[in-house]
């Protein structure tokens, strides 16, 4: 995968699987410190000690479809590539947190991309998910809540395209800065 | 900059129409996989293109939406189009060209776009 938001999209699709009512996706960046935090968060139904053990191994996988889960070991690489590493920490019927670390400025970070999109589709594809996307760098924070959007929509679903558009687009507009910034200034 | 009270605007908008529509039985469903696979191999402009295209013609009956793992990985981007009372269609290899086509020729007026489909390339 060319972007970390598209890893992230994929990550993500782990919290859906595990029936997560809430999905915390984070970005944190600190410039100084030329570190990146990449963090999503679910309370879905976790795993055992045994199963977080394996996930990072590509040739394990819960699915039916076909033998391989490249998920998290594509996460876990991207991380370490920059001299960063992955955490994964989960409690069976509590939830599971999954957090990346990479180096700002390193030659082989790859681009974070277009997260504006990742979040879209996350809103859009799963409209009874509760998402909290956040942006921090230093001293400013973006934070968008489903919570708060579905008390302005009413009964009127995430999943109506335009209604997906308008999302797409007032992230974008809001917190790309952010990260384009932190990212010209390294 | 957008606000969210833009949303209100929006929300007035789609009463309207929920309130004038006849039925919900000519729902349509497309359908994008978010596996891997898929999102490895371009799903996620595939979803914002037909997203684009249904909110541009005002197409309210449809949905767009996605699934884990259809299972044939080497044609991602799959993308399988539901109707209620017709068999369901899976197109394979789909690029953000082809989105308008299967939208116009498929979803609108009705023909599925059989030259894109997994019968096409099987």
């Amino acid at each position: 995968m060319q972007e970390l938001s598209l890893n992230i999209l994929d990550i993500a699709q782990n919290s859906i699987v595990a029936n997560a009512s809430v999905v915390d996706i984070e970005i944190l960046i600190n410039s100084k410190q030329k570190n990146l935090v990449v963090s999503i968060i679910d309370n879905g139904k976790g795993m055992s000690e045994e199963t977080v053990k394996n996930v990072v191994d590509p040739f394990y996988t819960t699915r039916t479809t076909r033998k391989v889960g490249l998920g998290i070991p594509f996460f876990k690489m991207m991380a370490e590539a920059t001299g960063g590493e992955l955490s994964l920490e989960s409690t069976l019927g509590a939830g599971t947190k999954i957090s990346a670390n990479f180096t700002l400025g390193h030659i082989d970070l790859i681009p974070l991309g277009d997260m504006a999109s990742t979040i879209c589709s996350l809103i859009q594809c799963n409209p009874d998910i509760n998402f909290i996307y956040t942006v921090s760098e230093n001293d400013e924070t973006f934070t968008l809540n489903t919570k708060d959007l579905r008390v302005i929509l009413g009964e009127v679903s995430f999943a109506t395209a335009e209604v997906a558009l308008f999302i797409r687009e007032y992230i974008e507009e809001n917190s790309n800065h952010i990260i384009q910034r932190s990212i010209l200034t390294i | 900059m957008k606000s969210l009270q833009e949303l209100a605007a929006i929300r007035d908008k789609m009463r309207q129409v929920v309130n004038t529509r006849e039925s919900s039985e000519d729902n349509i469903r497309i359908v994008v996989g978010m596996a891997t696979c898929g999102i490895a191999a371009g799903a996620r402009p595939i979803l914002n293109a037909f997203t684009e295209e249904v909110a541009r013609r005002n197409l309210n009956n449809v949905t767009v939406t996605q699934t884990g793992c259809i299972g044939v990985c080497q044609y991602e981007p799959v993308v399988e189009v539901h109707e209620a009372g017709k068999d369901k269609v899976t197109y394979v290899n789909v690029t953000v060209d082809r989105v308008a086509e299967i939208i116009g020729e498929h979803i609108v007026a009705g023909e599925p776009v059989s030259r894109y489909t997994i019968g096409a390339v099987r």
